[in-house]
């Protein structure tokens, strides 16, 4: 089974868009390394013909009848916003400068 | 009269039904208690002192002109901070959170409302709801009230520590892979996971939701079942909620308490003792099926193989989930944002607001979940642990057609001093080995207290799980053994817990 070096916990970081310092990312790859070998454990397990189970109880989609019920006002989905502008989300540009 | 914080929620709604006291009366006392010792324990991160007498004052109003009022009505509880309050802030214990306020009550806060229950305020957790200890807390630990520099168990470890320093009659609490129970079993309290999809999720912030599943906690049997009819029951804002009766909980706690279980056949779990249980658990384990055995109980051994497979299938499938629904903590529309200086882009934003607003715990279960899910290890890992979890619940689904419950210890060891496993997660994820096979299955389970280890003194949890839908058939269980240990003892188990010191 594959172990996770410092590089992979780099990589994995970027994917996850999680900004960390270099110390931590010393400590995190050797605790990820320990518990991805436990985990692998479930490789054990000879399931070949066992079907995945991803809910315990089975559900079917559901959908509700479509008519107007009230949501919530712009002013009350913009409450907690970090920062706003005309009454919209305010964010950072999108597109990275060299783009 | 008895001190108001020592009673039960059940007698304390009959003392307000009778005009004995009133709801403002008992929800002073309980501030009061949160005022005296919440500076130790630390097992609220808000207290909503006013919100609280006011809705204390609707329920006298409304007694006064005689309307007629829910079971609980007038009742103070603890509500764990990751269920929204629009009049509260929800943290979820994490920084990235820090001062939200949800603009919408989850169904679990409005059916509280609904009953009179008064909400005292929001208990702290591990953050998101990711740990065994609370010292995942964003916010500082809470503390064990049977020893302060023991862990109260978590995720819920707020709630539990408020209903064992008395600060707090009942409390919710949420399990996502024992996170009700074994906070109930390391604090003497009783914890129930309803089957999933019980209790509606709508408003709770989720951390795995196929496994999460809200539930009530409390100091007695009975208590539990009150608070479990009120908030269970089918929710058409929730697409995973079940459209069936509620199962009488109530009833079945009352019955129980009667003390007989003769006809009821009960398997003792063979995988779930042994190495890594410690001896004074096993003891008090062991008597607590002696007592099954004198109730009149048909006990048995079941052996259900795949639960050593357990924990690995669910320390892959629950970071999967978190790191999937934590991605939506990304600065832009709620919540923290750190580094928007007009230059950064978004996902720089994004990037740093993730990398300060969450603690060790979520950005562990984040990349692991990112790894679990990549292309090249998904079949190995997460396809692999979806078949554990089916291997799982055909265990659960034979020993089911050899008895009617299943029991072993809650979790193996009694509390642990704080920060023992903050440095070890894997030794921290031990903690769940026999709390995890029902979030995987789906199925009911809960913790009733059956004494202390001779070895430390501290709280042991009996762990009772019964079919899905079968959640009845816990709380006849649980009020059965918890009567029979109070005829043996003389008292409720937290009767010998420690005083807290009370500042004044």
């Amino acid at each position: 089974m594959a172990t996770i070096s410092r590089a992979e916990a780099e990589h994995l970081a970027r994917l996850a868009r999680l900004d960390l310092a270099p110390e931590e990312l010393d400590q995190l790859a050797g605790q990820l390394d320990a518990i991805a070998g436990y985990v692998a454990r479930v490789a054990e397990v000879v399931a070949d013909d066992i079907p995945p189970t991803s809910h315990s109880v089975p559900v079917t989609n559901i959908f509700r009848d479509d008519e107007l019920r009230p949501g919530l006002t712009p002013q009350a989905a913009l409450a907690a916003a970090p920062d706003t502008e005309d009454g919209r989300f305010r964010v950072p540009r999108i597109l990275a400068e060299e783009v | 009269m008895t001190e108001l914080t020592r009673l039960t929620a059940a007698e304390l709604a009959r003392t307000i039904a009778t005009g004995e006291t009133s709801a403002v009366e008992v929800t002073k006392a309980h501030l009061d208690r949160i005022a005296a010792v919440d500076a130790v324990v630390h097992a609220f991160l808000h207290v909503d002192h006013d919100g609280a007498l006011a809705a204390a004052r609707v329920v006298d109003e409304r007694r006064r002109r005689g309307e007629s009022l829910g079971p609980l009505a007038g009742v103070p509880l603890a509500l764990k901070d990751i269920i929204s309050t629009a009049d509260m802030p929800t943290t979820c214990g994490s920084r990235i959170l820090q001062g939200w306020h949800s603009p919408y009550d989850a169904t679990v806060t409005g059916k509280l409302r609904a009953a009179g229950i008064v909400i005292l305020g929001k208990t702290n957790l591990d953050e998101f709801a990711m740990g065994s200890s609370t010292e995942n807390s964003a916010f500082g630990p809470t503390h064990n009230p049977w020893d302060l520099d023991r862990i109260p168990g978590g995720s819920g470890g707020g709630s539990a520590a408020s209903l064992a320093s008395f600060q707090a009659p009942l409390a919710i609490g949420t399990d996502t892979g024992g996170s009700i129970r074994q906070p109930a079993a390391v604090t003497g309290t009783v914890g129930v996971k309803p089957t999933y999809g019980g209790v509606s999720r709508y408003g709770l912030v989720a951390c795995a939701s196929s496994l999460d599943q809200a539930g009530p906690c409390a100091r007695t049997v009975l208590d539990a079942a009150m608070l479990h009819e009120v908030i269970a029951g089918h929710d058409p804002m929730d697409s995973t909620s079940i459209d069936e009766q509620v199962p009488a909980v109530v009833a079945a706690a009352r019955a129980g308490a009667s003390g007989d279980l003769s006809g009821l056949r009960i398997g003792v779990v063979t995988e779930m003792g042994g190495e890594g249980y410690q001896a004074g658990v096993e003891e008090r384990f062991r008597e607590a099926v002696d007592l099954l055995v004198d109730l009149g109980a048909e006990v048995s051994e079941v052996s259900c193989p795949s639960f050593s497979y357990g924990l690995p299938a669910y320390y892959l499938i629950l970071p999967s989930e978190v790191s999937s629904n934590l991605a939506r903590f990304d600065g832009m529309r709620y919540g923290l944002r750190i580094g928007d200086d007009g230059v950064r882009s978004a996902e720089e934003v994004m990037s740093l607001t993730r990398g300060t607003g969450f603690g060790a715990e979520a950005k562990r279960r984040i990349m692991l979940g990112t790894y679990a899910l990549s292309s090249g290890y998904y079949e190995a890992y997460y396809g692999q642990a979806q078949k554990v979890r089916t291997l799982i619940a055909r265990d659960f689904d034979r020993a089911f057609e050899q008895v009617d419950v299943l029991v072993s210890p809650t979790t193996p060891t009694t509390a642990f001093p704080i920060g023992e496993r903050a440095d070890d997660p894997l030794a921290m994820y031990m903690a769940d080995l026999c709390t995890v096979p029902s979030n995987l299955a789906g199925n009911a389970a809960a913790s009733i207290p059956c004494g202390l280890a001779a070895e430390d003194g501290l709280p042991v949890g009996l762990h009772a799980m019964a079919p899905v839908l079968a959640d009845d058939r816990l709380y006849r269980v649980g009020a059965a053994v918890e009567q029979a240990f109070l005829n043996r003892w003389g008292g409720p188990l937290l009767s010998r817990a420690p005083e807290l010191e009370v500042v004044r």
